[in-house]
C-alpha cells in the first residue's frame, strides 16, 4: 500500500512547523511484512491450524461449493453439464419465474404458489404454534410434585427425538384413507376426528393427505406436537428463575393468579419471549423440506397448499435446473436478509446476539 | 380478599393439569397405539376396532420383520451410518472448536463468519444435490466409491454444535492450560488431557446431537446411496410405508396379520433405541438447548 507524503507529517503544535513521524516507518514496516510474520505465527503454531483443516474442508466441499452451483441460476441447461459449461443467460430465470413471461408461465404460476405456501405455513407455525410452549411453560409451573411434572416433561419431550420419518409415517398411518374395495374404515385419528363432526366421515374416508383444504392444518398440528414440549424447556427456565419474593410481594398488594400472572411472569419472560420470537420470523423462510415432502411426496391432489419453495425447486430439477435454483436463490437471500434483520433487532431490543 | 386469590389460584391449577395432561396423552397416544396396532390381529387392525389395548394378540409381524435379511441389513446400516458419523463429526467438531476458542488463531473473525455465515445462508436442496453428485465423482475418481462413506464425511456437519464446544472450550480458565504448557504437554495434549475432560457434558450433549441426527437421517442417504441394500432403516421403513399404503400392493396381502402391523412394527424397532437411551439424555439436552450459542 502506497502511502501520501501527509502520512509521515505531523504538525508540531508548538512551533507550527510540521515533522516527521518517527513511527509511521515502524507501521509501514509491520505492514511491508504483515504476510511474511502471517507466514511465520501459522508455521510456529502448525498444529492448531491443522486441528482447523478438516472443518474449513467439511464446510468448503459441502457447504460452499453447494453455493457455486448457486449460479446454475443464471443459467438454464440440463441437470448433465457442470455449471461451468453451461450458458449464461443473465436473469431470465429469475424474470421468469417472477413475471411469467412466454414459457415460463406455468412455472411462475407454481412458484408464487410454492412462495404463498411457504409464507402460510410460517405464518400458521407463528400464530399457533409459537405461543403453545409459552403456555406449556406456564402450565408446567404450576405442577409442584416434581416427578408428575418431570413425567409430563418426558411425554412431551419424547416425540421431538423421533425422526421425521416416523414422525411422518405415523401421520400418514392414523389418518390414513380408508378402502372402498375391503371396506375398510379410515385411520383411527381420521376417524375420531369425523366422529367428533370435525369432518365429514366422506373427507376422512378419502384420506385428510389427499386433500389440500387440511394440509396446513396436517402440518401445524404435527409440528406442535413434535415440537411444542421441547420448545418450551427455554421459557420454563425463564419462569423457574423468577424469584419467589416477587410473587409474594405481588400476593401481599392482593393480586389473584391472574394478576401475577400479568404484573410478574409475564415481564419477566418477555425478553425470552422477544428473543424466541425474533428467531422464529428469522427462519420463517426455511420450512423444513423434510416433513412437507413426506407428507406430500406423490399426492399431486395436495401440492396446492402443500408444496413449498424447496418442494417445488426439488419438483423440477431434472427438467429445469436453473428454474429450481433460481427460486431457491431467491428463498435463500430473502431468508437470510430476515435472519439478519432479525438479529440486528434483538441485538437493539434486548442486546443479545443470536449469533 | 383471601378466598379470591385461592378461587383463581385453583382454577388456573385445575387447567394447567387438565390441559397438560390432555397434550401430555396425546404426545404418547401415536406411539402407543403403533405398539398395540404392531401386535394385533389382522381384523382388529384393518377394521380400526382398537383403541388403546391390543386385541387378539400376535407377534408374526414382528417374527417376519426379524426373520427378514433386508431388515438387518438396514439396521446394521443404520448402527453403520450412526456409528461412524458421530465420531467423524465429533472429531471434525472438536478439532474445529478447540481451534476457534484460541484467542491467538490469526483470521479468528473470519473463521467464526466462515462457520455462522452457513446458518445464515443454505445453498438449497437441488445446489445440495448437484454438489454431491459432484463430489461423488471426484471421490470416485480419488478411488472412494462407497456411498455409505460418502454419506459418513459429508453429512451431518452443524455449525451450532461447533459453536456450543467453542463455547464450552473458551470456559476453561488460562491458568490450567498455561500450567499444562509449562509441565511440557503438546498442543494434542493439552487438547486431551485439559480441555476434553474438562468440557466432558458438553462434549457428551453435542455428540448425542450428532447420534441422533445421524440415526434419524433420511433425505440424503437415500439421494446419495445408489445401492439399495446400503439404505439405512428409515430409508426402508419409508419404503415398506409407501409400498403398503398403495391399495394394489394390498390387494395381494394374503398373512394373518394387517399390512399395517408391519409397518407399525418397523416404527417399533426404530424407536425402540431413542426410548432406551432418551431417559439418560433428557436433562443434556436441556442443558444444550440453554447454553443455545447465545453469546452477550
Amino acid at each position: 500500500m502506497k502511502n501520501s507524503a501527509a502520512d509521515y507529517l505531523i504538525l508540531d503544535k508548538a512551533t507550527g512547523t510540521y515533522r516527521e513521524d518517527p513511527e509511521q516507518q515502524v507501521r509501514d514496516d509491520v505492514e511491508k511484512h504483515y504476510w511474511k510474520n502471517v507466514g511465520i505465527a501459522i508455521l510456529k503454531d502448525w498444529r492448531l491450524y491443522l486441528m482447523l483443516l478438516p472443518m474449513l474442508a467439511v464446510f468448503l466441499l459441502w457447504r460452499y461449493l453447494p453455493m457455486y452451483e448457486l449460479l446454475g441460476s443464471f443459467k438454464v441447461d440440463d441437470l448433465v453439464k457442470p455449471v461451468s459449461e453451461q450458458w449464461f443467460k443473465g436473469f431470465s430465470n429469475f424474470k421468469g419465474l417472477l413475471l411469467g413471461t412466454g414459457t415460463y408461465a406455468e412455472y411462475s404460476v407454481n412458484f408464487w404458489r410454492a412462495l404463498r405456501n411457504t409464507f402460510l405455513l410460517s405464518f400458521y407455525g407463528l400464530l399457533f404454534g409459537f405461543p403453545m410452549p409459552i403456555l406449556l411453560a406456564l402450565f408446567f409451573n404450576e405442577v409442584r410434585s416434581n416427578i408428575v411434572r418431570s413425567t409430563l416433561q418426558v411425554f412431551t419431550y419424547l416425540p421431538k427425538f423421533m425422526s421425521t420419518v416416523i414422525m411422518t409415517s405415523l401421520v400418514v398411518m392414523l389418518i390414513k384413507q380408508g378402502s372402498s374395495a375391503s371396506s375398510t374404515p379410515p385411520g383411527i385419528v381420521a376417524q375420531l376426528l369425523s366422529n367428533l363432526g370435525l369432518i365429514s366421515a366422506d373427507v376422512a374416508q378419502k384420506g385428510l393427505l389427499n386433500n389440500p383444504t387440511y394440509f396446513r392444518a396436517i402440518y401445524q398440528i404435527s409440528g406442535i406436537w413434535e415440537t411444542a414440549g421441547y420448545d418450551s424447556i427455554v421459557f420454563f427456565a425463564a419462569i423457574i428463575a423468577i424469584s419467589p419474593t416477587s410473587y409474594e410481594a405481588a400476593q401481599i398488594d392482593g393480586a389473584n393468579k391472574w394478576a401475577q400472572m400479568r404484573y410478574v411472569v409475564l415481564p419477566s419472560i418477555l425478553s425470552t419471549i422477544v428473543i424466541m420470537l425474533i428467531t422464529r420470523i428469522g427462519s420463517m423462510l426455511s420450512i423444513g423440506y423434510e416433513k412437507v415432502l413426506l407428507l406430500s411426496e406423490g399426492r399431486i391432489d395436495s401440492y396446492q397448499t402443500a408444496e413449498v419453495i424447496s418442494t417445488f425447486a426439488w419438483r423440477i430439477k431434472t427438467n429445469q435446473n436453473g428454474l429450481a435454483s433460481a427460486s431457491e436463490m431467491m428463498n435463500n437471500v430473502v431468508g437470510m436478509l430476515l435472519v439478519i434483520g432479525a438479529n440486528t433487532i434483538a441485538r437493539k431490543a434486548a442486546n443479545v446476539s443470536l449469533y | 380478599m383471601k378466598r379470591r386469590l385461592e378461587i383463581s389460584e385453583l382454577i388456573f391449577k385445575i387447567i394447567s393439569y387438565t390441559l397438560l395432561t390432555v397434550f401430555g396423552l396425546c404426545c404418547l397416544y401415536p406411539f402407543l397405539y403403533a405398539i398395540s396396532a404392531s401386535v394385533s390381529n389382522r381384523h382388529a387392525v384393518e377394521y380400526s376396532e382398537i383403541i388403546l389395548i391390543p386385541k387378539g394378540v400376535q407377534f408374526d409381524a414382528f417374527k417376519e420383520m426379524f426373520s427378514s435379511n433386508e431388515f438387518w441389513n438396514a439396521y446394521s446400516n443404520t448402527l453403520f451410518l450412526t456409528i461412524y458419523g458421530t465420531v467423524w463429526s465429533l472429531f471434525v467438531a472438536i478439532l474445529g472448536g478447540y481451534a476457534l476458542s484460541k484467542k491467538r488463531l490469526l483470521f479468528r473473525k473470519f473463521f467464526n463468519f466462515f462457520l455462522v455465515f452457513t446458518m445464515w445462508f443454505s445453498a438449497g436442496i437441488v445446489p445440495q444435490y448437484l454438489n454431491y453428485l459432484a463430489t461423488k465423482e471426484a471421490f470416485t475418481a480419488l478411488g472412494i466409491m462407497d456411498d455409505k462413506w460418502l454419506v459418513v464425511i459429508a453429512m451431518g456437519m452443524a455449525a451450532m454444535n461447533i459453536i456450543l464446544l467453542r463455547n464450552a472450550f473458551e470456559n476453561v480458565p488460562g491458568e490450567i492450560e498455561e500450567a499444562a504448557i509449562v509441565d511440557g504437554a503438546t498442543e494434542l495434549q493439552v487438547l486431551t488431557k485439559v480441555f476434553i475432560p474438562m468440557s466432558k457434558s458438553t462434549i457428551a450433549t453435542v455428540a448425542l446431537f450428532f447420534a441422533i441426527s445421524r440415526w434419524n437421517g433420511y433425505f440424503w442417504a437415500r439421494q446419495m446411496i445408489s445401492n439399495a441394500s446400503e439404505q439405512p432403516l428409515q430409508v426402508f421403513i419409508r419404503d415398506k410405508l409407501e409400498f403398503y399404503t398403495d391399495g394394489e400392493n394390498l390387494a395381494t396381502w394374503t398373512r394373518n396379520y394387517a399390512a399395517d402391523s408391519l409397518i407399525y412394527a418397523l416404527i417399533v424397532c426404530s424407536i425402540v433405541p431413542i426410548l432406551i437411551i432418551y431417559p439418560f439424555i433428557q436433562k443434556y439436552f436441556a442443558k444444550g438447548t440453554n447454553a443455545g450459542g447465545v453469546k452477550e
